[in-house]
């Protein structure tokens, strides 16, 4: 599903975390969402999750706006992975994927893990190839295999707009490349934050960069990662090579000694 | 766990916990057959026409030892659930009415209007009394808009010392005869003066706010990962979280105005009864309830015989109990994830 920021502020005990975020994002495209620490990237997913609410200006989906829906029919719409979490109890691979199907549960008793949830839990751990899980322990997972199972978490909640938080943090690189590709082949509209630019130019369509919670730059990621505003937003020296397969843009940095 | 295996476990834990009860009548000074006390039941119900027992033991079972075995019964279900939905709605595994210092405010309440003779207003004061200890204790623990479990803890601690001398301070000034048997009674927690009025007061509250929690089950589940993962699965946390601590505190008031302050039951249970039922509510709030009030109808009996003639603040038996368990859970491998 589209979704469009409009003239998005808000501000946390009068500190002001982003200003003025306009964006409008096509159905169906991966976006990066990019900055410094601090720039904002997590306030923005939770606005576009519904979770906060913006003090001015408005986040739609499809020309629905968000803060006009119910939380529940909010949560039916949107997933959210949030960086590093882990339960409070010992949880199964499959307890984790069936809490996608809560926002989908009928209001009062819900079901009893009923079968349908059990099949489409199974089905989302099938499609990112972790289906062979389903009754591992979640403490015992690697940290790829814990996004991963978040993944299809999020995916048994049947979202139409995916919202990633730093998903890549602790992974190795192959499982970085894996979860990337697999946000990829899932065909939702995506907003993942990042903090790898090489990464988000190579998986993403589009890139917002923040920096301290103003957008400053958007677009195509090679309109997007250009030595100017890589050096004003991040303070680093780059060059910017051309991807010998994929075309898009390569940043590389320039040591310290050499600057 | 399969569907037919849980229910198993639930219809044999109710049984057990029926059978518990029966036996807990019939254990005691004076000797008591189950044939009487279903007699002495069966005629109080007007389900026989002849009372089933001789006139004494009929008063034994009907006017001490039932209403004593009901309201542990009850007392143990309330304390487990109001443990279970504390460690869910806080994320900490070490959250339950005691540790964290709800019994002992509930106490406090609850003993200032026995000392003003206000005793209709017991369940009342010492629902505000937990609700008082619980918003201490969450303040105190929260430090930057996050709770961990060892600063609530801690803060529990902190607020349960203070309420303990409070209550006994309280009992010391005012109260005529043997007030260290009371002090120990509310603050260690005993049925020995249970009623039906007991009865009642625990039972109305378990069937009001149980009934409350067992509907919000998969709102409990939903806060595995914490509040910003519930709310992406569209619950209304802040909303959620208060209106079950509120239950917790009036059931926990309820419970500690007929009992006083019992420890460990709301902690210890849940943990061993999600190794069974898994850690989805659905299943493990009704599980938790059953063997709740089997756990509490057995240490009140160990309490009343092990010593008979003398008897125990039953909270000293659930402390033997649940302070092995307490350590062992502190000892797990994952309490790194606590902190």
């Amino acid at each position: 599903m589209g979704v469009d920021l409009k003239h998005v502020s808000f501000s946390i005990d009068g500190t002001p975390i982003l200003h003025n975020v306009s964006a409008s994002l096509k159905s169906g495209t991966v976006t990066g969402l990019l900055g410094p620490n601090g720039a904002g990237k997590s306030t923005l997913l939770r606005l576009i999750a519904g979770i906060d609410k913006a003090d001015t200006g408005s986040v739609s989906l499809d020309g629905i706006t968000i803060g006009s829906l119910p939380r529940r029919e909010a949560a039916r719409r949107i997933a959210l992975l949030e960086q590093n979490a882990a339960p409070s109890v010992e949880l199964s691979v499959l307890d984790v994927v069936l809490l996608g199907r809560i926002p989908h549960r009928t209001k009062l008793m819900g079901s009893f893990s009923g079968d349908d949830d059990r099949a489409i839990a199974v089905e989302a751990l099938t499609m990112v190839g972790a289906d062979s899980l389903v009754d591992r322990s979640w403490q015992t997972l690697s940290g790829g295999q814990q996004q991963r199972v978040q993944i299809a978490r999020a995916m048994a909640q049947q979202p139409s707009l995916l919202l990633l938080d730093e998903p890549t943090n602790h992974l190795d690189v192959s499982a970085q490349l894996a979860l990337l590709g697999q946000v990829r082949e899932l065909g939702l509209t995506a907003i993942m934050a990042l903090h790898d630019l090489n990464l988000a130019a190579a998986y993403c369509d589009q890139i917002l960069l923040l920096d301290e919670g103003i957008l400053v730059a958007s677009g195509t990621p090679a309109a997007v990662l250009t030595p100017e505003i890589i050096g004003t937003v991040y303070g680093v020296d780059c060059f910017i090579l051309e991807h010998p397969r994929g075309g898009h843009p390569v940043i590389v940095y320039a040591a310290a000694e050499a600057s | 766990m399969t569907r037919g295996l849980y229910l198993g476990w639930l219809v044999a834990g109710t049984l057990a916990l029926i059978l518990a009860c029966a036996l807990a009548v019939t254990i005691g000074p004076a000797t008591v057959t189950l044939t009487q006390v279903a007699g002495s039941i069966g005629w109080h119900l007007g389900l026989s026409a002849e009372p089933g027992a001789p006139v004494l033991v009929d008063a034994i079972v009907w006017q001490l030892r039932l209403p004593r075995v009901l309201t542990a019964a009850l007392v143990g279900a309330g304390l487990a659930l109001c443990g279970a939905v504390m460690q869910s709605v806080t994320r900490n595994p070490l959250a339950d009415p005691y540790l964290l210092g709800l019994s002992s405010g509930a106490s406090v309440g609850a003993v200032c209007v026995v000392i003003l003779g206000l005793t209709f207003a017991l369940p009342v004061a010492a629902f505000l009394g937990a609700l008082l200890a619980l918003t201490a204790t969450l303040s105190i623990a929260r430090v930057g808009g996050t709770i961990t479990p060892v600063r609530a803890v801690l803060a529990g601690l902190a607020i349960a010392q203070l309420a303990g001398a409070l209550t006994s301070f309280i009992i010391f000034w005012a109260a005529k005869g043997d007030s260290y048997r009371e002090i120990l009674n509310w603050l260690l927690g005993s049925v020995a003066g249970a009623s039906w009025g007991s009865v009642t007061i625990a039972a109305t509250a378990l069937i009001v706010v149980g009934t409350g929690i067992l509907l919000s089950a998969t709102r409990l589940d939903a806060f595995a990962f914490g509040d910003t993962s519930a709310a992406s699965l569209g619950i209304n946390v802040n909303r959620t979280r208060w209106a079950l601590l509120g239950g917790v505190a009036l059931l926990t008031g309820a419970m500690v105005a007929v009992s006083g302050a019992i420890g460990f039951v709301g902690l210890i249970l849940p943990h061993l009864v999600r190794g069974i039922s898994g850690p989805g509510h659905h299943r493990l709030l009704p599980l938790v309830a059953v063997f709740g009030g089997l756990f509490l109808v057995i240490a009140d009996t160990l309490a009343r015989t092990l010593f008979d003639p003398r008897e125990l603040p039953v909270g000293i038996i659930t402390a033997f109990i649940g302070v092995p368990v307490f350590i062992l859970l502190i000892k797990r491998k994952r309490s790194h994830l606590w902190a």
